[in-house]
């Protein structure tokens, strides 16, 4: 790991600042992923700003029809969050499902979502929930947030402090983890509230997490997993690499749709 | 150069040190507590884990600076005056290792799984809370039955 200065700001309004003060700045949130990161040297901030001990940014809580989850907020209390568990299990249970225990004792929703990493869990929770990401300066819908592989619609100076998310009526995750590494090659969130129905899939595109447009339609109509069969899945951008090829994870992405679909409704 | 003070193993220490000082390297080079391991040092094997506020993570995907005012607790804080804790009681018990390597950090996250799962825990609830420890010697099976032991014998010595 390359030399940096350490920061340890108390307020939001500090982060901003010392963001501005340092050209190549990086927020350290969990470090589950930029402490890897660094250590490779794939990044060499100048300065690392540690939001540990910056204050409104933990804590989960229901927020009328929405449950607000803190920045901060670990991936193990998000999993054992009673308010989580009783609104949205599938979401408890992605955090749940995410690194191992001791990373998720360490990793957070906010670092998760900035990073916007390909195969990460939550984004596609984001994207199927229809969740608002709450920064210091705006509120960003899931759709207009995440805008291709590690690339997000944060600006410069901009820190998430928060995610909010309504409760659906039925939702599910399901991923099919990497044999080695656990990361998901695909992962399939499903959600139905009313008549409208999400599906977003992380790990398979090239273009990092979206929502299939096709399989929504045909679950709309019916909200079973055989109406997921015969809704062509678009792979054509989709990762191919040592692990599986495009084709691979777009049949991957029906079956987990399936499987999801069918763990929603209780099944 | 930045100043942290932490507990360790009940004992107060600060230093001053480079903040990109991993906690592992601060335990093992500064404290010369050389327990806690670097096995993949790539946060996959948990040979480094150790408890900072009673929760175990992996030292070595952790900055020491942001265990500032914390407690930590490695393989060194267990055993009491010569007594071993009855983790580690269990793994000598049921031959839970061969070289040893990865043993700190099996018995660091198995306290934690008792700590979040209880003292009843049957072998799939290991195997999967083990996902973030990996032996390249034994092939798990006495790990696994050295965990459970280890559960029960620490519900008897609360």
């Amino acid at each position: 790991m390359y030399a940096f200065a350490y920061q340890r700001p108390t307020t939001v309004r500090q982060v901003q600042s010392a963001l501005g003060k340092h050209e190549d700045a990086k927020i350290l949130a969990g470090g589950q992923t930029l402490l890897p990161t660094m250590k490779q040297r794939l990044a060499s901030p100048s300065a690392v700003i540690d939001l540990g001990h910056v204050a409104g940014l933990s804590g989960i809580e229901k927020k009328g029809r929405n449950i607000v989850i803190g920045a901060m907020a670990r991936h193990a209390e998000v999993a054992t969050s009673e308010v989580v568990r009783e609104a949205i299990p599938a979401l408890a249970a992605l955090a749940g499902g995410i690194g191992d225990p001791a990373v998720r004792n360490r990793g957070t929703i906010g670092g998760s979502v900035a990073n916007n990493d390909p195969s990460a869990d939550y984004p596609a929770a984001l994207l199927a929930l229809g969740a608002t990401i709450v920064t210091n300066k705006r509120k960003i819908a899931a759709d207009d947030f995440f805008q291709g592989m590690f690339t997000t619609a944060l600006e410069e100076g901009e820190i998430i402090t928060k995610v909010s998310f309504p409760v659906p009526a039925k939702a599910a995750y399901v991923k099919f983890p990497n044999p080695a590494s656990r990361y998901a090659m695909v992962g399939v969130f499903v959600s139905k509230k009313g008549s409208d129905v999400k599906v977003a899939v992380t790990g398979a595109s090239n273009e990092g997490v979206f929502r299939a447009a096709g399989l929504e339609a045909a679950l709309k109509g019916k909200f079973n997993p055989k109406a997921v069969e015969g809704v062509a899945v678009d792979g054509s951008n989709f990762i191919a690499d040592i692990h599986g090829s495009a084709d691979y994870r777009a049949n991957l992405v029906s079956v987990m749709t399936k499987r999801a679909v069918t763990k929603a409704l209780g099944k | 150069m930045i100043s942290v003070s932490m507990t360790v193993n009940g004992k107060a220490v600060s230093a001053k040190i480079d903040p990109r000082t991993l906690l592992v390297q601060f335990l093992r080079e500064n404290l010369l507590l050389t327990g806690t391991h670097v096995g993949c040092d790539t946060s996959q094997c948990g040979a480094c884990v150790v408890h900072v506020d009673g929760k175990a993570i992996k030292s070595c995907t952790t900055l020491a600076a942001t265990c500032d005012g914390a407690s930590v607790v490695t393989i060194e804080g267990l055993a009491h005056d010569g007594v071993l804790h009855p983790m580690q009681e269990a793994f000598r018990e049921n031959h839970g290792l061969q070289c040893g390597f990865c043993t700190p950090g099996m018995i660091m996250s198995a306290i934690d799984i008792v700590n979040r799962k209880g003292h009843d825990l049957d072998e799939h609830t290991i195997r999967e809370e083990l996902e973030g420890n990996i032996c390249r010697c034994t092939g798990y099976h006495n790990i696994v039955k050295s965990v459970a032991a280890g559960a029960h014998a620490m519900a008897g010595s609360k």
